[in-house]
C-alpha cells in the first residue's frame, strides 16, 4: 500500500474524491482557464470535452501539479493541496497519460511500464547495489504486477522491445501500461484515443472500461470522439474558452443548449 | 555448442532479470574473471602492468563513472579530471593523516569525498542542461584543479607541488609505493574494479537505474510519473562521482606513485574519458570496459607499429596517433551512437537466431 491508495482508503465510491474549485489560470495575456469548478466522484469515469485549446489539458495539468493557477483551490480526498510538486503528487496516486506521447524512447516497453511503477517500490541505495535480498525480492515482486498490466494490455510480445521503434498505436498503449502500473487511484487521460482508427478505439475503451471495472480505477479522460466519450463516461464536463459551460450526465449534456451552440457554433480552431 | 539463445526460454522472473541471460555469455564471463584473477598474474611484466593494464582497469572505473553519469542519467559532464584529481588528492590526504588506515578503506573514503564534491558539483543540474550544464562542469574542472594547485593544505606543502604516494601494504604485500611488485598492483585495481563493476550492473538494472534514464529521456514525464527529479539526479553525480574518486586514488596511489595535479588530471582526462564511453556505448556496462580497452589499446599498438616496426620518429607516431583516434570519434558519433558495444549486440543477434533468423 502506498501514500496514494491510503489517502484514499476511507473514500467510498461515489463519494468526491478530487475537487476543482474556482480555478483560473493564464499564460501572459492568454487565459487558458477561467473560474471553473467541477467534482470527480470516485469510481466514476468523468470526461472533459470541448473544441481545440478549450483548456482541456490545462485542467489535467493543474490536476497533477504541473501548472499552478493564479487563483483556485484543488481538493484531493478532503485536503486542501498546497505547494506539492508533480512526483509527489503521483506519489499521491495520481497518473497520467500525454497528448503527444511522453514515453522514455531509450527503454524497453518493460522498463517503461517498470519506471511506471517507482511510486510502488523503496529499496534504499544500498540494497539496490548489493541487489541479492531486498532489492531483487522487490523487483520480482513488482515485475510480477508489471507483467499482469503486460498481459492485460496484450503486449507481450513488445515487452523487450525499445519503445521509440513501436507503432503510434502501440506506444499508446504502453503509455496507459505505464499509468497503470502505478496502481493510480485516479488516473487522468488526455486524448488516449486521438489518431486511432475505429478498432483500436474499441479496444482502448474496452481497457478503460475494464481498468474501471476491474481495479475501482478513478478516471478522468479527455476525449473528442462523441460516440465514444458519450458511451463510456459517466458524467461529463464541457469547457469552452476556458469556461465551464455543461456539467452532468451524457443525456444532460446532449440536451444542453449552451453545448450544442459552442460545438455547432464558429470552430475557432 | 552453438552460440544462441533458441530453445533457451526462461520460466521466472529472476532468471529473465540476471545479468547473462544466456549460458554462453554466462560461462564466458566466469571464465574471462577466472584468467584475469587466476591466469594473468602470473604472465605480466612491468611494461605491461603500466602500459596497459593497470591504465585500462582504472580508465575502465572512470568510465563506468561516467557512464553512469552521461550515459545513464543523460547529464554531460567535462569535470572528470577535476573529480579524478579530488579522489587522488583525498587519497593522499588520509593515507597521510591516518597511516594506519587500511589502502583498500582509503580508496573507498577518497570516493565517498568524491561523491559528496560531486553532488555539490550537481547541484546546478536542477535547473541547467546540456550544453549548459557541460559548461559548468567544465567550470568545476578548472576550478578543482586550480584548487588543488594554489593550496598548500592539499599537498601537505611539498616544495614541488606534487603528491607522492607512501607505502602501503596488505596482508604483506605492498600495494602502493616503489616495492609494490606488478601482479600485486594488478590485482588490487582488478578487484576493485570487479565490484563495482557489479555494483555499477545492480544499481542500473532496478528502480533507479530506471529513474536516470527517464530522467535523460524525458524529464519532465519522469517527474510526472513519480521520479523525483532532485534526487535521481544528485544520486547519479553521487555515484559516477564515487567511482571516478575511487579510479582518481587509485591513478594516484597504485598507478603513477606521483603525481602533479594540472598534468594528470587536466581536461585532457575529461575528454579521454568521455571518448572512451561514447566509443564504447552511452548506456552501457560492457561499453565501459570496450571503451576504455580500445582508448588504451589503440595508442599503445600504434605506437608499436609505427616507431618500433616500421622506424617512424616519434612525433609523427604522435601526430597520426591523433588523427586516427579523432577520426574514429567522428565516426562513432555520426554512424554508431551507441558504440561498439552495439555493434557487438548486433553481431551477436545475428548469431543468436542462427539458422532461422525469423
Ligand atoms: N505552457 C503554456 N504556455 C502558454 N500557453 C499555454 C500553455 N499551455 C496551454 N496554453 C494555452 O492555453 C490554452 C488552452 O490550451 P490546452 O489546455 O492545451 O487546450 P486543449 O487541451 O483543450 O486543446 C491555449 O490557448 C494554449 O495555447
Ligand atoms: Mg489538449
Amino acid at each position: 500500500m502506498n501514500i496514494g491508495s491510503k489517502m484514499a482508503s476511507n473514500i467510498q465510491p461515489g463519494e468526491e474524491l478530487l475537487r476543482i474549485e474556482n480555478i483560473s489560470l493564464s499564460f501572459g495575456g492568454v487565459k487558458a482557464l477561467t473560474e471553473v469548478s467541477f467534482d470527480i466522484k470516485r469510481g466514476e469515469v468523468r470526461a472533459i470535452i470541448g473544441p481545440n485549446g478549450a483548456g482541456k489539458s490545462s485542467m489535467l495539468n493543474v490536476i497533477n501539479g504541473f501548472y499552478h493557477p493564479q487563483v483556485g483551490e484543488v481538493w484531493y480526498c478532503g485536503q486542501k493541496r498546497k505547494g506539492l510538486k508533480p512526483f509527489q503528487i503521483a506519489h499521491q496516486g495520481i497518473a497520467r497519460t500525454f497528448q503527444n506521447i511522453a514515453l522514455f524512447k531509450g527503454m524497453s516497453t518493460l522498463d517503461n511500464i517498470m519506471t511506471g511503477r517507482s511510486t510502488h517500490m523503496r529499496a534504499n541505495m544500498l540494497s539496490q547495489a548489493i541487489w541479492r535480498g531486498a532489492a531483487e525480492k522487490e523487483e520480482i515482486k513488482n515485475r510480477r504486477f508489471v507483467e499482469e498490466i503486460i498481459d492485460f494490455l496484450e503486449i507481450q510480445s513488445i515487452r523487450k522491445t525499445p519503445v521509440g521503434r513501436l507503432p503510434y498505436g502501440l506506444q499508446k498503449r504502453v503509455e496507459l501500461g505505464r499509468a497503470l502500473a502505478a496502481e493510480p487511484v485516479l488516473l487522468l487521460l488526455d486524448e488516449p484515443m486521438a489518431g486511432m482508427n475505429v478498432e483500436e478505439k474499441e479496444d482502448m475503451s474496452r481497457f478503460i472500461l475494464d481498468v474501471q471495472s476491474e481495479f475501482g480505477t478513478t478516471i478522468a479522460i479527455i476525449e473528442h470522439d462523441m460516440g465514444v466519450v458519450m458511451d463510456i463516461s459517466d458524467r461529463l464536463v464541457v469547457l469552452d474558452y476556458g469556461k465551464k459551460i455543461g456539467d452532468g450526465t451524457p443525456e444532460e449534456i446532449r440536451n444542453n443548449q449552451a453545448v450544442i451552440d459552442a460545438y455547432l457554433g464558429v470552430p475557432h480552431e | 555448442m552453438f552460440y544462441r539463445q533458441a530453445g533457451d526460454f526462461k520460466t521466472t522472473y529472476r532468471d529473465d532479470i540476471q545479468t547473462f541471460p544466456l549460458k554462453q555469455d554466462r560461462w564466458g564471463y566466469y571464465i574471462v574473471l577466472a584468467i584475469a584473477f587466476l591466469v594473468v598474474p602470473f604472465f605480466i611484466n612491468d611494461y605491461w602492468t603500466s602500459a596497459v593494464m593497470l591504465p585500462f582497469l582504472i580508465y575502465a572505473i572512470a568510465a563506468l563513472g561516467l557512464n553512469i553519469l552521461t550515459g545513464y542519467c543523460g547529464q554531460v559532464s567535462l569535470g572528470t579530471g577535476g573529480f579524478l584529481a579530488v579522489g587522488a588528492y583525498g587519497c593522499y590526504k588520509i593515507m597521510t593523516s591516518f597511516p594506519d588506515l587500511n589502502i583498500f578503506v582509503v580508496v573507498l573514503l577518497s570516493g565517498l569525498i568524491t561523491a559528496a564534491v560531486g553532488m555539490l558539483f550537481g547541484i546546478p543540474s536542477l535547473r541547467i542542461k546540456g550544453f549548459y550544464l557541460a559548461v559548468a562542469t567544465l567550470a568545476a574542472q578548472f576550478f578543482l584543479v586550480w584548487l588543488f594547485n594554489k593550496v598548500p593544505w592539499f599537498y601537505n606543502n611539498s616544495a614541488s607541488g606534487q603528491i607522492s604516494s607512501p607505502e602501503r601494504s596488505m596482508f604483506g604485500y605492498a600495494i602502493t609505493g616503489p616495492n609494490a611488485d606488478a601482479p600485486v598492483r594488478y590485482l588490487f585495481c582488478l578487484t576493485l574494479l570487479v565490484m563495482l563493476a557489479w555494483v555499477a550492473r545492480n544499481l542500473t538494472r532496478g528502480r533507479l537505474g530506471r529513474s536516470w534514464m527517464a530522467i535523460r529521456d524525458m524529464d519532465i514525464a519522469a517527474e510526472i510519473i513519480g521520479v523525483n527529479p532532485l534526487r535521481s539526479k544528485l544520486s547519479a553525480f553521487a555515484v559516477s562521482s564515487f567511482f571516478i574518486g575511487v579510479a582518481g586514488a587509485l591513478f594516484f596511489s597504485v598507478y603513477l606513485g606521483a603525481v602533479e595535479v594540472g598534468e594528470a588530471f587536466g581536461i585532457n582526462q575529461s575528454f579521454l574519458v568521455l571518448f572512451m564511453i561514447i566509443i564504447g556505448g552511452l548506456g552501457s556496462i560492457f561499453g565501459s570496459f570496450v571503451g576504455a580497452a580500445f582508448l588504451v589499446l589503440v595508442p599503445v599498438l600504434l605506437k608499436n607499429i609505427m616507431v618500433n616496426w616500421l622506424g617512424w620518429p616519434t612525433d609523427i607516431a604522435v601526430h597520426i596517433e591523433f588523427m586516427v583516434i579523432g577520426g574514429l570519434i567522428i565516426v562513432f558519433l555520426i554512424a554508431e551512437p551507441h558504440g561498439l558495444a552495439q555493434l557487438w549486440r548486433l553481431a551477436k543477434d545475428k548469431f543468436l537466431l542462427w539458422p532461422f533468423p525469423h
